[in-house]
């Protein structure tokens, strides 16, 4: 101490090069955690921001107050689902590495989150997510076709080529349009419940952030609107630990946890594992019930591990080790459901295999029909003349006079 | 036919939308209870209730985020910045967010949606509550930007912003609120009862956007204003006897580029005002409009009169506003040219 101010940069435990370490990383027992009734009083839950819900223990049971939300049947059509948001984006990414296309972003080993939680929604909820939810879509039977024509910007894609690809929007499947820009979406949500009150029908929203952009003045505008008015919306959290090469530490500072950014606001805030489906499904629907029942919002700190990339364009090696999403003490949420499914006797390794290779076809034969109307660079685009429109409901002349100017 | 201020036509143009359409909903900083600091929202709570109108925390971008889920939803919500000083926290929702929503998504989804903001300086406000910011608006394709003179002006277009399926930027020039104040700062202002756009219909009558209106015709040349500086050219043609026609453009984007080059081609000379800083003003547009429409008309170079490119200060005010000696000494210029 030389009496001297000196400025505290947080920094992870590991870095390339480095043995990866969790060990500070403190996971709660599965089953150890209560499922308080949805009514209960913030104040006596306050721990919950601290600690983390689980479900599937280590041998791969369901156990305690909060399994039991999903049916067999519910559960492999879970799984299925999460199986096929992961060969869709591996056949993506390798389009997107052979130049179909400009950009790709994945959701590797987050696959358990949008995919059980948009299964807790009812039509005519909104979800407004970041460009990592597009399990929500999937989830939702979103036509994959569709969903690839956005990512080669062809002549078939729905946003008629203005979007960077993955900035998906989709309102009847409850999917509001993606910014691009972080946490704008997280504060529009909340006025989306709002409104929803205003009007008062049944209608609740969801609201999608990363860890890294909960730092964003935005994430905070939605906290105090959704507190104020007790808007009926979920507030997620998903923290993958990394924000492109940024860790956690830097946007969570020393508050100990994402949820506990919920208890100033005097928000019912939970920790749950993020990789356990069944988890992610019983916390779901304990917040969608509490937003329905008028009792407002709950903040939900989706505890995961970004697997892969933040997107096409970075390399991890170069700001964490590559061992360190191995190390990852919360595992895989396929590994973990499928597990699950066989430990009950609904499911078998060779099924499971089987149910690969259909998956693999399937995307593979979407794929091939997207690529029929065209990819970024070849084949069939989207008009010029849509550069133009919508830009307002009703074309005024300045933009008339520019599209003749640009001769069409 | 009743007369009314510039802030009662704008509360009536608030009460005859909720009245007509209950997906109208009012909310902004002290709008609720109490109605506004410029009480331009006085009664529409007590009226239609706190659900219609409600007050909300002092955080512009969650004003007006929140607003843009609402419009998502097919509200249609009215918001107030207290001043448009106050705006820029909001600035990324308005330009990233509201701006291009009906685009990026294709028109999955729309953004009716109006954000009014009380505008321009003449009230000591200092730096802080004196901004012209419109040309923070009007660069942002997406956007409409609105600027009323006048009670009658103020009502008929708030109604049509309100009833516009895209956003639309509301300036209100604060200084105009009471009376037409034409930059005369030591007389005691004409309150709008003694004006003819003091008169205000009841009931629904929309202005279409777009169009800009002619207040004062003539021949010897066109003044191109808006908002405050709309009475200040009239006084100063009027003072000095100048015939000039003084367009009043009521809206910014879009822009009436038709009635302008009539205008311009007929006098064949040309003066841009805006109390807003100078350097990349609207009137840089306006002047690169007139000069590509009608350059072969014009008689004398195009000239505009702005705020200083300062900061708005707070004892020095008249010696920053654009008064009557800087138009009229700018008349003169375009008339010699």
């Amino acid at each position: 101490m030389d009496g001297r101010l000196k400025l505290h940069v947080p920094e992870p435990e590991v870095r390339p090069g480095g043995t990866p370490d969790f060990s500070g990383v403190k996971i709660a027992k599965a089953g150890s955690v209560r499922r308080p009734p949805v009514d209960v009083d913030p104040a006596e839950i306050r721990d919950m921001a601290y600690s983390i819900v689980r479900v599937l223990n280590r041998a791969g049971e369901a156990v305690g107050e909060w399994a039991g939300t999903l049916t067999d049947e519910e559960l492999l059509a879970g799984l299925k689902t999460m199986m096929r948001v992961r060969a869709f984006d591996r056949r993506m990414l390798m389009a997107q590495r052979q130049g179909k296309t400009s950009f790709y972003m994945q959701c590797l080993g987050e696959e358990a989150i949008a995919c059980a939680f948009r299964k807790a929604l009812e039509p005519g909820d909104m979800n407004f997510p970041t460009y990592r939810q597009q399990g929500l879509l999937i989830a939702d039977d979103y036509p994959l076709v569709d969903m690839m024509c956005q990512i080669y910007s062809n002549r078939r894609d729905p946003l008629k080529g203005r979007q960077l690809p993955v900035m998906y929007s989709a309102r009847k499947h409850g999917f509001f349009s993606i910014s691009g820009n972080l946490a704008t979406q997280f504060v529009q949500g909340v006025g989306w419940a709002m409104a929803s009150a205003i009007k008062g029908g049944d209608r609740i929203a969801a609201v999608w952030i990363g860890d890294g952009s909960t730092a964003e003045s935005d994430f905070h505008s939605g906290m105090v609107f959704a507190s104020t008015y007790k808007a009926p919306v979920v507030l997620n959290i998903v923290n993958n630990q990394w924000a492109i090469s940024t860790f956690q530490g830097i946007a969570k500072g020393g508050s100990g946890t994402f949820a506990a950014r919920g208890l100033g606001f005097g928000i019912p805030s939970l920790r749950v594992d993020g990789n356990d489906y069944l988890a992610v499904h019983a916390a779901a629907k304990w917040a969608v019930e509490r937003a329905r029942r008028n009792l407002g919002p709950t903040l939900i700190e989706w505890v995961t591990y970004r697997a892969a990339a933040h997107s096409t364009s970075d390399d991890p090696s170069a700001y964490r080790p590559k061992e360190e999403s191995d190390a990852w003490p919360l595992g895989d949420p396929i590994k973990r459901l499928k597990n699950h499914l066989v430990l009950r006797g609904a499911w078998s390794e060779e099924r499971h295999v089987q149910a690969e290779a259909e998956v693999d076809a399937e995307i593979l034969a979407a794929q091939k029909e997207a690529e029929s109307h065209g990819t970024l660079h070849t084949g069939p685009k989207p008009s010029v003349r849509d550069i133009f429109e919508d830009v307002y409901e009703v074309m005024p002349p300045h933009l008339r006079r520019q599209r003749q100017k640009a001769g069409v | 036919m009743p007369r009314m201020t510039m802030i009662e036509a704008i509360r009536d143009a608030h009460a005859v939308k909720m009245a007509e359409d209950e997906d109208v909903v009012v909310f902004g900083e002290d709008v609720g209870y109490f109605g506004g600091v410029f009480r331009c929202t006085a009664g529409l709570q007590e009226t239609f209730g706190k659900n219609r109108c409600f007050d909300a925390p002092i955080n512009e971008s969650g004003i007006v985020g929140t607003a843009i889920g609402m419009a998502a939803f097919g509200l249609r919500p009215v918001v107030e910045m207290q001043f448009a000083d106050y705006v820029y926290p909001a600035y990324d929702q308005i330009v990233s967010e509201a701006a291009r929503l009906r685009y990026r998504s294709a028109g999955d989804f729309t953004c009716p949606l109006v954000v009014r903001m009380p505008t321009g300086g003449g009230i000591f406000g200092g730096q802080t509550h004196s901004q012209s910011p419109e040309a923070l608006f009007t660069h942002v394709s997406g956007l409409k930007t609105v600027v009323p003179s006048n009670p009658y002006d103020a009502k008929g277009l708030l109604i049509s912003a309100i009833e516009d399926n895209d956003p639309v930027i509301f300036l209100e020039p604060k200084r105009l609120y009471n009376g037409p104040f034409d930059g005369d700062h030591d007389k005691p202002v004409t309150p709008w009862s003694k004006h003819p756009l003091g008169e205000v219909p009841e009931g629904r009558y929309a202005i279409p956007l777009g169009k800009a209106a002619i207040r004062r015709e003539g021949s010897a040349l066109t003044v191109l204003a808006y908002g405050t500086m709309v009475h200040v050219a009239e006084a100063a043609a009027d003072a000095l006897g100048i015939d000039a026609e003084i367009v009043d453009l009521r809206t910014l984007v879009p822009l009436d580029v038709e009635l302008i080059e009539a205008s311009v081609k007929k006098t064949g000379r040309c003066l841009v005002v805006h109390e807003a800083t100078l350097t990349s003003g609207f009137g840089a547009e306006l002047v690169a409009v007139v000069a590509d429409a009608c350059f072969y008309h014009l008689e004398a170079p195009i000239v505009r009169v702005a705020g200083w490119d300062t900061p708005y200060p707070h004892a020095q005010e008249w010696d920053y506003f654009p008064g009557q000696a800087r138009v009229g000494g700018a008349m003169k210029r375009v008339l010699e040219g």
